[in-house]
């Protein structure tokens, strides 16, 4: 067995080994330390022999890492709770058949890796390494930041949900709603990290996108009656049903009228349906109205024949259950589709006079588009000229400049 | 990402092995597919019926020709998929080595190329 070999098992086992291994420690830093030393260790020793059983190996040599750290940290101190801790991690490998506990267990490591007492780098990293069974050097190119930096992420937020004293159990009633979303919002940043790269030369990467289907899937199989679980799956499946249209042979952008609707991922197309239809039990939530906006434009045959009343219409209830410059703005492109350029233009102008989206390429990228509908040419050109120059990712930032070079 | 297609194939004995305890078997595959969905790995499975109940379409001829019965002499006979969504073709399979599948038994894997890798129609 090879390194890809070892790191096939873990992306299996990690989130039922370190959940174990937490509730029984009861110490969510030192399960994972422990977890990874068993990794290594597999890393070595499994290329010179395979286990027979894989993941019982691992979940064996974590538990003793587990062990030989409680007892290092004991050493000195009370032999009573060493025992105690001895028990209890002997215990975790028999507990783990019992696949409720477990499902709980892994739900509750989720709820821990994206706490709000951690940063929003510290839970994406968390997240994915805990969770998702992804290596630092796996999350650090997902991110385009160096190994070493994702690194210090995991050790500070380990040290911080150890000073904070988080608990290792599932948020209480009260507060499950807002900390479910606080999961979600984690997970979606993985996804819009891979389908809008922040920065870099590529548009889209997949493999990160892929990594927030994955764990939105995980989430939505634990906590089925949760409508905007299934919103955000639907959200994300929608969207990446259209990757592989969104991107020209060369790797420039193609945008969402120009694109080759037959390239469109049908069978994404369908599971998100599915999800979303799961998500509109009980009244749409921010991840589902986006997803039903997604949908929309998944279930039309072109830009020409969408149904722009509707994608209105759920931008609308979308700004009112989250309010967002960003949101408005796409409202204002459905409404220059629904209902022309000029009322669309109304709506830029008072984004602008409000001053709630400073800095950003996007408003001058729709001002400059609706500007060149209105035949006001030299006024769009200077917006898309100023959109180029606020733009972070390459690809992007050359479509704008090729559109304001087209209008001159 | 890679999806891939776990093809199950049986032979006579390991169907009639399978059969013998069947109600095991399908408490067995019921908990490997809830860890697969759980894992979110998942997108679709199948079992196929009996192959003697099945019709093989021959298109060798001028006109397709219409027999009864399992397909050719092959020993080795498709009686059900698993189709995956991981993240490496060592994860397929390691899911295919988790199957709860009879002796004497085997799993094909495959992958299934993306949307983009497919020649498109009109190109």
């Amino acid at each position: 067995m090879g390194t890809a070999d070892v790191e096939a098992v873990w992306r299996i086992e990690s989130a039922r080994i370190v959940a174990a291994l937490t509730r029984f420690t009861g110490d969510f830093g030192l399960a994972e330390d422990a977890a990874q030393e068993a990794v290594a260790e597999a890393l070595v020793s499994w290329p010179l022999a395979s286990p027979a059983n894989p993941a019982g190996w691992l979940m064996a040599t974590a538990r003793r890492r587990a062990i030989d750290a409680i007892r290092r940290r004991t050493a000195l101190q009370d032999r009573y709770a060493l025992l105690a801790a001895d028990l209890a991690v002997d215990s975790a490998v028999d507990e783990e058949a019992d696949p409720d506990k477990i499902d709980d267990d892994v739900l509750a490591l989720m709820f821990v890796s994206c706490h709000p007492v951690l940063s929003p780098e510290a839970r994406v990293a968390l997240t994915l390494r805990v969770v998702g069974g992804l290596s630092s050097e796996e999350i650090a190119r997902a991110f385009l930041v160096p190994v070493p930096t994702v690194q210090a992420r995991i050790t500070r937020g380990k040290k911080t949900i150890a000073a904070a004293g988080v608990p290792f159990e599932l948020p209480p009633a009260a507060e499950r709603r807002e900390r479910l979303g606080g999961v979600l919002s984690v997970l979606y940043v993985i996804f819009t990290e891979g389908s809008t790269a922040t920065s870099g030369d590529r548009l889209l990467r997949p493999d990160v996108a892929y990594e927030a289907i994955r764990l939105a899937r995980t989430l939505a199989a634990l906590q089925p009656d949760e409508p905007e679980v299934h919103g955000l799956l639907a959200l994300c499946e929608l969207t990446a049903a259209r990757f592989p249209a969104r991107t020209g042979p060369d790797g420039s952008p193609v945008l969402l009228d120009e694109q080759d609707r037959r390239r469109w991922d049908f069978s994404a197309i369908r599971r998100g349906l599915v999800a979303l239809a799961k998500a509109s039990t009980r009244g749409l939530g921010p991840y589902g109205l986006q997803a039903a906006i997604a949908a929309t434009h998944a279930s039309a045959p072109s830009v020409e024949a969408t149904d722009w009343d509707r994608i209105v219409v759920l931008y609308e209830a979308l700004g009112r259950v989250a309010p967002s410059p960003v949101v408005e703005l796409n409202r204002a492109v459905a409404v220059a589709m629904a209902s022309g350029p000029a009322q669309a233009l109304t709506i830029v102008d008072e984004l602008i006079a409000s001053d709630r989206l400073p800095g950003s390429h996007l408003i001058p990228t729709v001002r400059g588009e609706l500007l060149a509908r209105l035949g006001r040419r030299p006024e769009a050109r200077a917006e898309l000229e100023l959109a180029a120059r606020l733009c972070a990712n390459q690809r992007e930032r050359s479509v704008l400049l090729r559109k304001a070079a087209a209008l001159s | 990402m890679p999806k891939y297609l776990l093809i199950m194939r049986g032979t006579d004995e390991s169907n009639a092995a399978m059969m013998a305890d069947i109600d095991e078997m399908m408490a067995t595959t019921r908990q490997f597919i809830e860890g697969m969905v759980k894992a979110g790995v998942l997108l679709a499975a199948e079992g196929l019926d009996d192959p003697a109940q099945g019709v093989v379409v021959d298109f060798s001829g001028e006109a397709p020709v219409v027999t009864d019965g399992p397909y050719g002499e092959t020993k080795e006979l498709f009686g059900g998929f698993f189709l995956l969504d991981v993240a490496s073709k060592q994860e397929a399979v390691e899911w295919a080595k988790r199957v709860p599948a009879a002796p004497g038994s085997k799993i094909e894997v495959r992958r299934v190329p993306g949307s983009d890798e497919v020649p498109q129609v009109g190109e």
